[in-house]
Parts: structure tokens; C-alpha cells; sequence
């Protein structure tokens, strides 16, 4: 199949299989895109895992202790794919830890207090979660397959971080001002998170139909979703600009499209710590893998 | 080495690829399988294939038009209503002999 007709093949819905021919360009955009999900899940739970011994409650530690072992599970089964188009996960790992390849906006900040693990898995995991709905139609099937069971877990996380915020926002004023201190910190980056709106007919990955919506769609509804939510327990969101217009479209101040390119290149205020963080455990942990491995052989 | 995992939702209903483990070997793979797909209790059971196992066969063609073994070979419409017109008025509808029977 030439690279013509298999873009009109992928355009008009139809999907692709790991042994199925596919043009070197379409295998290239898939691994990087895919692969920066992978890292995604591996870096995201370092934000949460600091907050595992010190969850209020043995309940919210069990939780917090789950999500993190499903963002993990996550990690597993897109560098599986990942793997299956050609880049081993061990080169995924060390491109990762060289600061080689990328990984989310969102998880490169601070998660300074209790607030900011409540915000953090409702509303980053709400807006992550509108991207991976969209990914259940990417043109690459294995892909598609595995995000089911990925929107199927993340829909608990959502669940998870809206009875946290609950809580406290049901709780002592201190309570309270902790959940609007993390909405302030975590709306600049939840309105980077979608990305820059470019016209999705010039965005490579929707043309390739890895995508299958716009970066501003997506932005739209999450707005569309979650900003009645916070509004009715009494929140601000920190832009005096957001309205939604007579035609149905939110305006918002723009997002710092600076400040997304600084901290996604490796610049954000945890990047590095984090980093080095999966450096020294993949290297205090090569013996389990020698020992494995070697039994195995 | 790479496992695939099938895996059966409920009792009685047929095993669907979920996905694939890596692991060094059988006793790793299902112990991986088994908390990647089933540690919310969402499996009933787990098949796990070592992925050199499986052939993959395809390539069905039908050059002959074999409609006669597929439910498209028989269009039974235009026929019914042929052999309706021609029993005319002499046969009652199903309608008419329900509402009649009682």
C-alpha cells in the first residue's frame, strides 16, 4: 500500500494491525506519541506516590496506593505497544531518564499539599481521560484496544479525586482554602494540557488519524465538563476572562505556551528531581532484573 | 518473551485477547497477568499463550460467490411476496389468525 492510499485507508476509518505494512513516517509518529503516553503514566504517579504516607486516612492510602499501581499497570501496556512497533522498553526507559523523550505538562509540578492530590486526580485525570476517549478511534487497533481498559480504570481515579475534594470541601474552612489554593496552582497547566490549538488538518497526529479530535475540541470539553462542577461547590477558577459564550464556546485567557514548552523540555520545577529519581531506581534495581532474567534463561 | 492474555469475563462466555504481558518466563507471566487483568475481580479466568504459540491465519476469499452457505444467499422478500399474491385471498394473514383464534 503507497503512502497515498493508506492515509485515505486511515481517514476513512479504518484501522492498522502491528504485522500490517504501514509507511515509516505513520510507525515513527505512533512510537513517539505512544511512547510519551508510556512515560507519561511512569512519570505521573511520582506527583501522587509522595502523598501515599501521608493520605489522612488508611482508606485514602489504599486508594492513593491503587492509582498508583494503575498508572503503572498503564505504563506497561503502552510501552507493550510501543515495543510491538519496534523500540524496546529498556531504550524507552533510558531515553526517558536522558531526558531524550518527553512526558506530560502535568506532572513535572509540585504536589504541595492534600488539595493538590484531590485536584489533581479529579481534574488532570478528567482531562487526560478526554484524550484517551478520543484515542478508543486511533487508526492503530492494538492502541485503541488497550486505552478501554485504561478509560475503564481512570474513570475510578476521576471518582477517587471528586470524593476527595468533597471531603474537604464539606470540611473546615482551612480545609477548603487548601482545594482553591491546588485549583490555582493546576489551572494554568490543566488549560496548557491539551496543547496549542492548532487546526487539527495541520496537526500530523490527526492526520495520521492517531488523534481523532482537535487539540482545542478537546480543551472545550473538558471546560464543557468540569467547569459547572467546580463553580457549584463554591470554587474560583482563577481566570476572571473564562465565560462561556452565547454560541456555546468557552473564551478563556490564553494559556502560557511558553511556559509549556519550558517545562515539557525538561525545565518544569520537579522535572529533574523526578528524573533522577527513576535514574537511581533503575539502577538500584538492575539486580533484580539480572537475577530474573538469568534464572529464566 | 511475550504472553498474550485472553481472558473470560463472566462464567460461561467466550475468552477475548485483552492484551500481552512480558516476562521472563510462565510462572512471571501469570502472576503478571493476574494483576494486570484481574485484580479488580473483572476476570473470571485468564488463558496465557506464549505469543509464538499462536499462527495467525488469514486470507478468506470468495471467489466463487459461495452465497449458498451465508444468511446473503437466500433474499426470501421478493419471493414471499410472490407466493403471497399468488394464495390471493384464499389465505388468512398471521394477523387475521391471531385477533380471530383468540
Amino acid at each position: 500500500m503507497d503512502e497515498q492510499r493508506f492515509l485515505e485507508y486511515v481517514q476513512s476509518g479504518g484501522q492498522v494491525e502491528t504485522t500490517d505494512r504501514m509507511p515509516d513516517d505513520y510507525r515513527s509518529k505512533l512510537v513517539k506519541f505512544i511512547e510519551m503516553h508510556g512515560n507519561s503514566e511512569l512519570m505521573g504517579v511520582l506527583p501522587e506516590r509522595e502523598w501515599i504516607l501521608r493520605a489522612p486516612t488508611l482508606q485514602r492510602k489504599l486508594a492513593l496506593t491503587a492509582k498508583v499501581q494503575d498508572e503503572v499497570g498503564h505504563s506497561q501496556l503502552i510501552y507493550r505497544v510501543v515495543e510491538d512497533l519496534g523500540k524496546p522498553r529498556e531504550q524507552c526507559l533510558a531515553d526517558l531518564i536522558s531526558g531524550k523523550s518527553k512526558f506530560h505538562n502535568v506532572f513535572h509540578y509540585p504536589t504541595k499539599t492534600w488539595g493538590d492530590v484531590g485536584v489533581i486526580a479529579w481534574l488532570v485525570d478528567a482531562a487526560a481521560i478526554i484524550s484517551q476517549k478520543a484515542l478508543l478511534k486511533c487508526s492503530y487497533a492494538p492502541y485503541a484496544r488497550i486505552m478501554k481498559k485504561i478509560c475503564w480504570e481512570e474513570s475510578f481515579h476521576i471518582l477517587h479525586g471528586r470524593d476527595v475534594v468533597l471531603t474537604m470541601m464539606n470540611g473546615t474552612d482551612e480545609q477548603r482554602e487548601l482545594v482553591q489554593e491546588a485549583l490555582n496552582r493546576w489551572w494554568g497547566p490543566l488549560m496548557q494540557f491539551h496543547g496549542n490549538p492548532i487546526s487539527k488538518e495541520d496537526d500530523p497526529m490527526y492526520i495520521w488519524r492517531i488523534k481523532s479530535q482537535g487539540n482545542e475540541e478537546a480543551r472545550q470539553q473538558f471546560l464543557d465538563g468540569y467547569v459547572p462542577q467546580i463553580w457549584e461547590l463554591g470554587l474560583t477558577v482563577p481566570d476572571p476572562k473564562l465565560r462561556k459564550s452565547d454560541d456555546g464556546v468557552w473564551e478563556y485567557s490564553e494559556p502560557d505556551w511558553d511556559e509549556l514548552k519550558h517545562v515539557v523540555t525538561g525545565h518544569g520545577p520537579k522535572t529533574q528531581e523526578r528524573l533522577e529519581f527513576r535514574r537511581k531506581f533503575l539502577e538500584q534495581e538492575a539486580w533484580v532484573r539480572s537475577v530474573v532474567l538469568a534464572e529464566a534463561a | 518473551m511475550i504472553f498474550e492474555v485472553f481472558r473470560q469475563e463472566k462464567k460461561g462466555a467466550a475468552f477475548a485477547h485483552a492484551g500481552s504481558v512480558e516476562a521472563p518466563d510462565a510462572t512471571f507471566a501469570h502472576a503478571y497477568a493476574h494483576e494486570q487483568y484481574g485484580r479488580r475481580q473483572e476476570s473470571e479466568a485468564l488463558w496465557v499463550v506464549p505469543r509464538d504459540a499462536i499462527h495467525e491465519v488469514h486470507d478468506f476469499h470468495d471467489e466463487l460467490h459461495q452465497t449458498y452457505h451465508r444468511v446473503d444467499g437466500y433474499p426470501l422478500k421478493e419471493k414471499l411476496r410472490l407466493a403471497r399474491e399468488r394464495a390471493g385471498g384464499t389465505a388468512k394473514s398471521v394477523d387475521a389468525l391471531s385477533a380471530g383464534g383468540g
